[in-house]
């Protein structure tokens, strides 16, 4: 191998491995806040990124229709859990949250659909729809759930997963896609030459990480999601609601999920059920970073990503073998290193 | 005058297992009330449950409304503060975030005014404001958890064994907070194993034995009792240096 293939490699595995640290950051923060190992982050990157490529070619996602379904769903939720005491404050702001909100979205996108609408617009409708179906997951899914076992969470968690991916199939079918460059100029230096796409992902995702951290640091919301990860009872006590902590994190987690889809299809065609094994790879490392530690999250992403690039040059059959297998050593030591934890009781 | 805090005939079970078993306790403004009794008596127990930690059969209103359906944080919002027995510090955050999310239910303006009423309560705390909640002392740390819980200007604060573990020293400043505390209004319902420290500064007191009360009255009465003298204030040539 000779220094160009090796930058190239380099460059390949740090593009990616860029993204794989947005989702292990956002699987972190998912776990931290609410216990729960989202697996469904896969399907937030292909939804995002399938939006994104379905509204740039002209048709219409069918997401944003999934949306105003799920939002119904979560009225429902609300008025059931509000029955005795129903106040037309709290029913005007669910209504809002839960059915105006998409149907708009939804009419916007019809608005759209039609006319292959420029690059940024259809980012943002990408965003804005996932996001929504992020939050009413939350609050169909794992609200109700909140205070059972991390094991009943996890199962809850493959469920969606597994409804979701089918629903994808449904909206976008067999068929992959690939969507318009999000920047598309390109420079080169040296040997190496530099796309538009691979400026953005590196700058979005410093961006991203930045605004995080400014996020949790600053913020009282920031603070009260800290909060609500370090001592959920305490928490509590100070009056922080642990349903809103958790809006937040999905909040979070399913617009990193589309960013990343956004970001990684005009490189790769993408499939209804790509997105798994996308964020199986952010998984790899937020285990490398024992879900918890956010700064060990991102660098083992980026060393996901470059062996990642390596291994699918040297053995390109067994990519995905080597990268799980990263796992192995690091659960290995984990499980030597720590001392026994007994579930939590909450 | 009606109670601040009335609970008539309160049930808690853990499965089939009753610990705290038809109580009824009133804590009016402007007062501190103590339940004093042994360890494991279900003095814990009940201070969870009026907070919502755990489910209670029975009634609980708190100024004038009903607890039934309200969660924890309706609780805290209404002015019902608990500082519990293992504080449930934020302990990877500083002291300063730790208060400043006291209040995260209260108006900015407001919360900056009672930030320096919390230092002016605890100047420790003002010195150590940016270190981490987990590096601090036992003493800190219980000064943390009251103050993080006067940041929600609770107009009544539960006390969990705020003496527990810690230097006499600290504990009669700890006291001395609490009863500055009904001095500006707070009401303080305070559960102690010290009982001797706890009958000297409370209005009334209820004695616990066995999850049920088998005693209340006037705390100096309470502290008069020979009964409880024998049972809860044995070691009282010990306990007295404290105060």
């Amino acid at each position: 191998m000779n220094t160009t293939i090796m930058l190239f490699l380099l460059q390949d595995g740090i593009t990616n491995g860029a993204i794989y640290a947005l989702l292990g950051l956002a699987l972190v923060l998912v776990f931290a806040v609410t216990r729960v190992i989202l697996i469904p982050q896969g399907e937030f990157v292909t939804y995002g990124a399938l939006t994104y490529a379905s509204l740039a070619a002209g048709q219409m996602p069918g997401t944003a229709k999934l949306a105003l379904a799920m939002g119904i769903a979560a009225f429902v939720f609300d008025l059931f859990v509000a029955r005795q005491a129903l106040h037309a404050r709290l029913i005007v702001r669910a209504f809002l949250a839960n059915i105006v909100l998409p149907a708009i979205v939804l009419a916007v996108t019809l608005y759209f659909a039609g006319q292959k609408p420029p690059v940024a617009i259809c980012i943002v409708l990408s965003l804005v729809i996932v996001a929504m179906i992020g939050l009413y997951l939350y609050r169909i899914a794992f609200q109700p759930l909140a205070h059972t076992s991390v094991l009943v969470l996890l199962i809850a968690s493959v469920g969606v997963h597994l409804a979701l991916q089918g629903l994808g199939l449904l909206f976008f079918g067999a068929e992959g896609q690939r969507g318009p460059a999000v920047l598309s100029t390109s420079f080169a230096a040296g040997a190496l030459r530099f796309t538009g796409q691979s400026i953005a992902v590196y700058g979005i995702t410093i961006a991203f990480i930045v605004g995080l951290w400014l996020f949790f640091g600053l913020t009282l919301y920031g603070k009260a999601l800290r909060a609500t990860a370090v001592n959920r009872l305490g928490a509590r006590l100070a009056g922080i609601r642990t349903s809103l902590s958790g809006l937040i994190a999905f909040l979070l987690a399913s617009v990193i999920g589309a960013l990343s889809g956004i970001l990684i299809v005009p490189i790769t065609t993408l499939y209804y059920d790509s997105g798994f094994l996308i964020g199986l790879k952010g998984f790899v490392a937020a285990i490398i970073g024992g879900l918890v530690s956010y700064p060990l999250t991102a660098v083992a992403a980026l060393f996901v990503g470059i062996v990642e690039a390596f291994s699918s040059f040297y053995a390109s059959n067994y990519k995905e073998v080597i990268v799980f297998m990263l796992l192995i050593p690091v659960l290995l030591l984990r499980s030597l290193a720590a001392p026994a934890v007994e579930e939590e009781k909450d | 005058m009606s109670a601040l805090l009335s609970v008539t005939d309160a049930h808690v079970a853990y499965g089939k297992v009753e610990a705290v078993r038809s109580v009824s306790l009133e804590v009016g403004a402007n007062q501190i009330v103590t339940i004093v009794g042994a360890n494991g008596a279900g003095k814990t127990t009940l201070l969870s449950a009026i907070m919502g930690i755990l489910p209670l059969k029975g009634r609980v209103s708190f100024a004038g409304q009903d607890l039934a359906r309200l969660d924890i944080e309706d609780r805290v919002a209404m002015g019902l503060g608990l500082v519990p027995e293992h504080r449930e510090l934020f302990v990877t955050m500083n002291v300063e975030d730790n208060l400043e999310l006291g209040a995260f239910r209260i108006e900015k303006s407001k919360a900056k005014r009672s930030i320096e009423q919390v230092y002016t309560l605890f100047p420790r705390l003002k010195e150590r404001r940016k270190q981490l909640a987990g590096t601090l002392s036992g003493g800190e740390q219980q000064m943390l958890a009251m103050g993080r819980a006067l940041m929600g200007a609770p107009k009544l604060l539960m006390l969990d064994e705020p003496s527990l573990g810690l230097a006499p020293i600290i504990v009669a400043d700890i006291f001395r907070i609490v009863t500055e505390l009904r001095a500006s209004g707070v009401s303080v319902l305070l559960v102690e194993q010290n009982a001797q420290a706890a009958l000297k500064i409370a209005d009334r007191a209820y004695v616990m034995e066995l999850g049920e009360f088998v005693l209340s009255g006037k705390a100096s009465d309470i502290a008069a009792n020979e009964q409880v003298a024998a049972s809860y204030l044995g070691f009282q040539h010990e306990g007295a240096s404290v105060l």
